[in-house]
């Protein structure tokens, strides 16, 4: 662009890049405004989680300790009895302006492999218990597609800020100083073509002058005859009437 | 990753014997085709490093999504949990039974400390 030097053709599209630039720029703008609305209020909802996770988490812990208490230690039994997941989460995709975010849903995939443990005793509050700590499980899938969303969405934020200064910082001054030279440098250019104008004009006034005094000084010795055609200055001879 | 969206993804925990317990009969557990589970027990004898080699484990494998791993156990490998910073797996700091939540130790609501104002935290 810079090759093309200044004349009005670079000039019309400076301009068109300068409108470019303030249409990315607010649009940019706007989007970072979606972004952030978004941000806050998963950042909210994240603090409220928190603190709900809490009293659920606490409630689990009690209930473990309640079936401890009813039917003896089952710590080893059950962490040696591990197989096959059957509470999984699964990943949906929600968009908000063009950036995806992450949304996690827990599902029950199998049976239960721990139907039998407190079947002698205490199975009632390993019931609740189970029932306890899916809850918990619940709570925290949903808190980790809160936070999920919550990084996704700080680096987006980020990213977009950085484009939107660097747009409005670098970007657009940029081109407004081009726009400011080619300006100057066409003024000056005019500037120029009037002064040879006016240098011209003069110089033709001078030649006028100088010719008028001739014909003054001719005109006084009776020598001058007046052009009779305005193009010429020899007098034209009649053809028709000659005597 | 599209495969792997359709397939559902595990919840692997961090925490001390009761905790795990907890979950596990919530039923997170697996062991995958290689007898690893997808939790560990961290007990007093539980080294500083084998902590640190599980979690780096889980943030790895493709088939975890969320780790939930108990705030007293995070604070050990803080500087593991804060160097973390993509958004998958999820990382949750959860209470254990006998450290209560402390939210200023959160890594994420750390971060998010820097950017509102204190009424935003009540």
């Amino acid at each position: 662009m810079a090759l093309a030097g200044p004349s009005t053709m670079a000039m019309a599209i400076m301009k068109a890049r300068l409108k470019g630039a303030q249409k990315g720029h607010s649009l940019l703008k706007k989007k970072a405004d979606a972004l952030t609305m978004r941000f806050r209020m998963i950042l909210k909802k994240i603090i409220e989680t928190k603190v709900l996770m809490g009293d659920v988490m606490k409630e689990a812990a009690f209930s473990l300790a309640e079936a401890k208490f009813t039917s003896g230690d089952f710590n080893h039994m059950v962490l040696q009895n591990v197989n096959k997941a059957q509470l999984k989460v699964r990943s949906k995709k929600d968009n908000v302006a063009g950036v995806m975010l992450p949304i996690f849903e827990h599902y029950q995939d199998g049976s239960d492999s721990y139907e039998l443990t407190g079947l002698s005793r205490g199975g009632q509050q390993i019931d609740r218990l189970k029932k306890n700590y899916a809850k918990a499980i619940e709570l925290l899938v949903e808190l980790a597609s809160l936070q999920t969303s919550f990084v996704t969405l700080d680096e987006v934020i980020k990213i977009t800020n950085r484009r939107v200064n660097a747009i409005e910082h670098v970007i657009i001054p940029r081109i407004e100083r081009t726009l400011s030279y080619i300006t100057s440098e066409l003024d000056e250019r005019e500037r120029e073509e009037f002064y040879r104008l006016k240098k011209i004009q003069e110089k033709k006034k001078k030649m006028r002058a100088e010719e008028d005094k001739i014909k003054q000084a001719l005109k006084e010795k009776g020598q001058f005859e007046e052009p009779a055609n305005l193009l010429e200055d020899q007098y034209d001879k009649d053809l028709l009437f000659t005597d | 990753m599209a495969h792997s969206a359709q397939k559902g993804k595990l919840i692997a925990v961090i925490g001390d014997e009761d905790t795990c317990t907890g979950f596990l009969l919530g039923g997170v557990g697996e062991l995958n085709k290689k007898r690893e589970p997808n939790f560990l027990v961290v007990d007093k004898n539980t080294s500083r490093h084998d902590i640190e080699e599980a979690f780096r484990g889980f943030i790895k494998r493709d088939d975890i999504a969320i780790v939930l791993i108990n705030q007293n156990i995070a604070e050990e490998i803080r500087y593991a949990i804060d160097s973390h910073n993509d958004p998958l797996p999820a990382v949750l700091e959860i209470p254990s039974k006998d450290a209560p939540y402390d939210a200023s130790k959160d890594s994420i609501l750390r971060r998010a400390k820097g950017m509102f104002s204190a009424e935003d935290f009540r």
